[in-house]
């Protein structure tokens, strides 16, 4: 009935035991327990669980874990090293690019996989990185603005 | 919640038809599975196993050839196709369609073949390689079959795939010279399905010419991506105009066959048709006329 999953989360190798209706975000969240990766819609329309599979966003909700076997995850717990914030992590602090939060993870995955393959997008080309990921706090504006401010070098990744 | 079942990864063409073949009735094939979750979770689907054709790696390619036109596997992913150079060698429009499909995060994941299998008259995919002209390839273990896209669909959510065969490939060939082809869904949510889709393809004697042929297809109006055929003939043999191109829009809102559903009404959607095939259709002869 289980399967074997063999997955690197965050630098991390894990071997574990799945049935095969796990999804990837209850594989992260139940079963390896990081709970930043959030459940929202269920549906692959609102975005909250997207993470990084393999270099690419994926919504963690519309992928089976066996399908993500032998691959390699980044969620939200691996953006930040040594204790230090990734620089999406402070321009989303201190340009106010959250309320209640429920999207913070998602929207920053999203926004890693955007920069990571395009490290100098337009403003046109920033709303499309993230618009995959719904806010219910319309907190677009200052989203952009955040992202922007990553793009323009404000914020280095400290080492 | 997804039912159990049992789960299946073959890494070959040979092997996913040979289990397709042994499980038929009580299985269902997975690629992205970013539509086939989502039936699952509804408790639509609940199959007894789970075929996972997204690792055989040999439908996964787009091929490219200045006579024959692009082939891509059906394992292909949306945003593969949305960023293949191939695309810029007349087939732009396929390119513009993935760019608007869903969001960056299904593309990433989700197969062109996947889409098309999945039979969805309101899947943005159909109408434009309908309008293109495009083929597939079914296989099964006892052959391959081809067959036009436009004869694939059959109903919702039903295609002419038999149990036992996987759709493979999809061919598009060169467009005639002359040549133009657009695509515009429209939607309230930019990631979402369309209301309507519209695509439209207009080829014309020369430059400036008369219209040879053009192809309108409708997609979110009836059971299966729709052909305008009597729109289609307003246009064939004419001088284009926008006079033209909006009695093409009448008769194709005469001809779409939409529902009433969560997203718009019967009547607002034979609106949208009217709208929007003219305004395809104007980008269509646009581009003809560059090509």
């Amino acid at each position: 009935m289980r399967k074997e999953l063999r997955l690197v989360v965050n630098g991390q190798p894990y071997e574990l035991y799945v049935k095969p209706k796990t999804l990837l975000v209850e594989v992260l969240r139940d079963h390896l327990g990081l709970t930043g990766t959030k459940r929202g819609c269920n549906s692959a329309s609102c975005g909250a669980c997207t993470v990084m599979l393999n270099g690419m966003a994926v919504k963690s909700c519309s992928i089976l874990a066996l399908q993500a076997d032998g691959g390699e995850v980044l969620t939200v717990e691996g953006l930040a090293s040594g204790g230090e914030l990734h620089p999406l992590q402070e321009a989303f602090l201190d340009h106010g690019a959250l309320q209640c939060g429920f999207c913070t993870a998602g929207m920053l995955m999203s926004a890693k996989a955007m920069l990571d393959e395009n490290p100098e997008p337009t403003k046109k080309q920033i709303k499309e990185g993230i618009h995959g990921n719904i806010c219910r706090c319309t907190g677009y504006n200052s989203i952009i603005r955040a992202v922007t401010a990553v793009v323009n070098g404000e914020y280095k990744e400290k080492k | 919640m997804l039912r159990d079942f049992e789960y299946l990864a073959p890494k070959t063409l040979e092997e996913a038809l040979t289990l397709l073949d042994e499980h038929q009735d009580e299985c269902k094939v997975i690629a992205g599975g970013q539509s086939l979750l989502i039936l699952m979770r509804q408790g639509l689907l609940a199959p007894e196993y789970l075929i996972d054709i997204k690792g055989v790696s040999e439908l996964n390619y787009i091929e490219s050839d200045a006579r024959e036109g692009l082939k891509i596997g059906a394992v292909t992913t949306h945003r593969a196709i949305e960023k293949s150079p191939a695309m810029k060698n007349g087939f732009g429009v396929l390119a513009e369609m993935e760019h608007r499909l869903a969001s960056i995060q299904t593309r990433n994941w989700g197969t062109i073949g996947g889409n098309i299998s999945h039979g969805d008259p309101a899947g943005d995919p159909a109408p434009v390689l309908i309008a293109l002209n495009a083929t597939l390839t079914t296989a099964g273990l006892g052959g391959t079959r081809n067959m036009a896209v436009e004869d694939f669909s059959l109903n919702f959510f039903e295609t002419a795939l038999e149990p036992s065969e996987l759709l493979t490939e999809i061919q598009v060939p060169v467009a005639p010279p002359h040549t133009g082809t657009a695509y515009t869904k429209f939607n309230i949510i930019e990631s979402d399905v369309a209301t309507v889709g519209v695509a439209v393809s207009i080829t014309l004697d020369s430059g400036d010419g008369v219209c040879r042929d053009a192809r309108i297809v409708l997609g979110a109006c009836g059971a299966t991506p729709i052909r305008a055929k009597q729109a289609e003939e307003v246009l064939r043999g004419k001088k284009i105009t926008d006079k033209r191109l909006k009695e093409a829009g009448q008769e194709a809102s005469h001809e779409a066959e939409p529902i009433s559903d969560i997203s718009a009404s019967e009547e607002y959607r034979r609106e949208l048709v009217k709208v929007l095939v003219a305004r395809v259709g104007k980008e269509a002869l646009a581009r003809a006329r560059q090509a």
